[in-house]
């Protein structure tokens, strides 16, 4: 079959399990976790793909794939069901050589050369799954031509002393990256690495090999792919970022980045036409509040019923709140019910849960004297919670309580 | 049983524009919208759908652009397929057709499609009636009684305000229909036709072909009336739940009967879902001090004020201190500040300033226009 040649290829990194989530990753990759009222955290980099002019994506998956999987599907409702390119699903496979996994970002792409090479592509750009940011990937390829580099890394200035928190850059005035430290104790500088990368294809491909054949290699693009090219003196730049950019790998970080679409100083702006963030939409009619209904500094996404008080909180589609039930400061992903008089504080609620009369989920800081044992709290996906059970501050429910 | 894939389905995209001339003056019937997020067609169309039919063609007479714009391929309904699937039927689109007088005309100028469609049965239907139909037991019952043509019916409390719109059938013990009032100066219990129909394609075939050598175009007076003693012609009782639109009254209750909870997931069962097109909007978001009570709120409005006994549709902005009540407000409008809007019906795009107070009464909504400010 012939391939009409693609500028750019994106390639998502869609494996990960993201074991700090804990219950909320147990049955989903972390790239399939619900964020923001209606979307899952891969609704990102597909749609910046998307609006950055990019048709060609192929996604990687490994960790629990089927509600990815079955999430991306033809790719239609990000418009990637197309006759040339759209989004490809790669799954690890077996050769005639034997069989392996994925064991590690670099070698993920490596088993995948061969796709990569049916475009025939000048840059691959290589995206996780993990972030919640809205980006024009084409701009740093532009940027990446301009500067006649190799390799271009987007990079985020971050508050100095979370720097030691991830992959840190030391660049020239003229974006040049001289240095790569991964988590150093001691940062020389506060460009973090965002994880976005754009490479020439032909100058990666011969790395990936290279990396491939190295028996010592962890066969990762931190630790050996960046390092080595840094080593042979290819060109690489750092490209700026200052929009909003969140990793959602923790539960902290999860619960925040939900809390932030609330926050209109947050510059996050969902409801924005001219970058749009597409997802898989329900079938659902509009959400109903109810006569006993009590919404504040809220989002409520369709198909929702409500009875209940909510505060402060993030409700997916399809989401029942029964009479005299509160939910303040939490996140209820899709189709859950609260049943009535249930009160639900600080706390994530994964998606098909039942949570009984009268429970009590997660408190209020205030609450809770000693504030080491104060935390958000986690109900996993699919779990009832019975009439008038307590989940208390910092729980991790993935079983029936 | 009939396999429903042997099953065309006709949609009529501007039959009784005449009885709702407010919201169809820039809009087909079928492009109207209703609850929130949908348009009218979203209703016959995926009623067919979820009865298992897989094609669908759309006859369509004039201001047909929003329409097309909504049904795009047809992918949300699931008809964007190789074989079958959606078709749009503009006027024109046969040798020696015009623009349609009634029903047998316009049927004429897709006659080719429904001779190709090689289905055996057809399912017709109008963009006028709300309900979440199942097809399947009308086709069953018009095969089991070998019928040339049934016809849906519900029974509604019918008036002579209603009288310029509705088609009356009398149906005898044993579903045959044997007489057909157009448009009667009645009141009371009555069966009204739904404008569903079913036949064989074949026998469709034929009326049409006649019909063009006679010059007759009403399908309800040449021949629901005329042709009664000639075809066996049933009527099939639909009991769920129904509306038809007829009036800017009716189209402001059936929208209002979307708060109870009971119509509500009778139309919108999840085993049975409205489809509709998707617009990729954020959650609806509630701000600080709004006040919302029984009202449906569709995704991408934002909400500082008061909304009471009202359907929201997409995007809508309603400002801090705005009072909105009993109110129907289209995609995209904003109620500024302060601004007080009851009983009424605002279109998509319009704007009540800031401090404006509008109001209408339950018996008679005000209607702002598409686009307009106030």
């Amino acid at each position: 079959m012939n391939h009409i040649k693609k500028e750019c290829v994106a390639m998502l990194l869609a494996g990960g399990q993201g074991s700090r989530l804990y219950a909320l990753t147990q049955d989903m990759a972390k790239p399939a976790v619900p964020y923001g009222g209606k979307y899952r955290i891969i609704d990102f980099p597909l749609s910046n793909c998307v609006n950055s002019g990019i048709d060609t994506v192929g996604v990687l998956t490994q960790y629990q794939p089927m509600v990815l999987n079955e999430y991306i599907g033809n790719g239609q409702p990000w418009g990637l069901d197309r006759a040339h390119g759209g989004v490809h699903v790669l799954p690890p496979y077996e050769t005639a050589a034997g069989k392996s996994w994925y064991s590690g970002t670099a070698n993920a792409i490596y088993q995948n050369i061969n796709f990569v090479d049916r475009y025939n592509p000048e840059y691959v750009v290589i995206l996780s799954g993990d972030h919640i940011y809205k980006m024009d990937y084409a701009k740093m390829v532009d940027f990446h031509k301009e500067k006649n580099a190799d390799a271009t890394i987007a990079v985020l200035e971050v508050p100095w002393e979370e720097a030691p928190r991830f992959g840190i850059m030391t660049a020239t005035e003229d974006g040049t990256i001289t240095e790569f430290a991964e988590k150093p104790k001691e940062p020389k500088s506060n460009l973090a690495s965002m994880g976005i990368y754009v490479f020439s294809w032909a100058k990666l491909r011969q790395y990936l090999i290279d990396n491939e054949n190295d028996t010592e290699a962890s066969k990762d693009f931190g630790k050996n792919i960046i390092p080595a090219m840094l080593d042979n003196g290819e060109k690489m730049v750092a490209y700026h970022f200052d929009g909003y950019w969140k990793d959602v790998g923790t539960i902290d970080s999860l619960w925040e980045a939900n809390m932030d679409v609330l926050d209109p100083n947050v510059p996050l702006d969902l409801l924005d036409d001219s970058w749009k963030i597409y997802s898989r939409n329900p079938v659902m009619p509009p959400h109903y509040a109810g006569l006993n209904s009590k919404i504040e500094n809220s989002m409520i996404a369709e198909g929702c019923e409500i009875e209940g008080d909510i505060d402060f909180s993030v409700l997916f589609a399809g989401v029942t709140v029964e009479e005299g039930a509160v939910v303040r400061s939490s996140i209820i992903m899709p189709n859950t019910v609260i049943k009535k008089g249930a009160v639900i504080e600080y706390a994530i609620v994964g998606e098909d849960c039942v949570v009984g009369e009268g429970a009590h989920i997660g408190a209020s800081p205030e609450t809770v004297e000693d504030k080491s044992q104060w935390g958000v709290a986690v109900i996993g996906h699919h779990v009832n919670v019975s009439d008038k059970a307590i989940a208390p501050p910092k729980a991790m429910i993935s079983k029936d309580i | 049983m009939a396999s429903m894939a042997n099953v065309l389905g006709l949609i009529f995209a501007n039959m009784h524009e005449q009885n709702l001339p407010e919201l169809t003056k820039t809009r087909a019937m079928a492009s109207v919208p209703f609850g929130s997020k949908y348009r009218l067609i979203d209703f016959p169309l995926s009623g067919m759908v979820n009865s298992g039919i897989t094609q669908v063609g759309i006859i369509t007479k004039q201001n047909y652009y929003s329409l097309m714009n909504h049904l795009g391929m047809g992918s949300e309904w699931d008809l964007a397929r190789k074989t079958g699937g959606l078709h749009i039927l503009p006027p024109y689109g046969r040798e020696g057709t015009k623009i349609y007088r009634g029903r047998l005309e316009a049927l004429a100028g897709a006659y080719e499609f429904i001779r190709e469609s090689n289905a055996e049965y057809v399912v017709m239907a109008d963009s006028n009636v709300v309900a979440n139909m199942d097809m399947r037991p009308i086709v069953d019952f018009h095969e089991k009684n070998e019928a040339d043509i049934t016809c849906v019916y519900g029974r509604v409390t019918y008036s002579e305000e209603r009288a310029l719109a509705q088609t009356v059938l009398y149906v005898d013990a044993n579903n045959t229909v044997y007489d057909v009032l157009a448009r009667p100066a009645i009141s009371g219990e009555m069966n009204v036709a739904l404008n569903i129909y079913v036949m064989k394609r074949k026998f469709l075939e034929s009326i049409i072909r006649e019909s063009e050598c006679r010059s007759l175009y009403s399908f309800e007076t040449d021949i629901l009336q005329h042709k009664l003693r000639d075809y066996k012609i049933l009527g099939y009782k639909y009991d769920k739940y129904f509306e038809i639109i007829d009036s800017m009254k009716t189209y402001y209750k059936a929208t209002m009967d979307m708060m109870d909870r009971k119509i509500s997931h009778e139309v919108f069962s999840l085993e049975t879902p409205i489809y509709t097109r998707v617009h990729d909007v954020a959650p609806a978001k509630y701000g600080i001090d709004c006040r919302v009570k029984g009202s449906l709120i569709a995704d991408g409005c934002q909400i500082e004020g008061t909304v009471e006994n009202s359907i929201l549709f997409r995007s809508v902005k309603v400002g801090k201190g705005a009072v909105v009540k009993n109110c129907i407000v289209m995609a995209n409008t904003v109620i500024e500040e302060n601004a007080m809007f009851t009983d009424a019906v605002a279109d998509k795009d319009v704007t009540i300033g800031k401090d404006r107070a509008i109001s209408g009464s339950a018996d008679f909504p005000v209607f702002i226009t598409k686009g307009a400010t106030v």
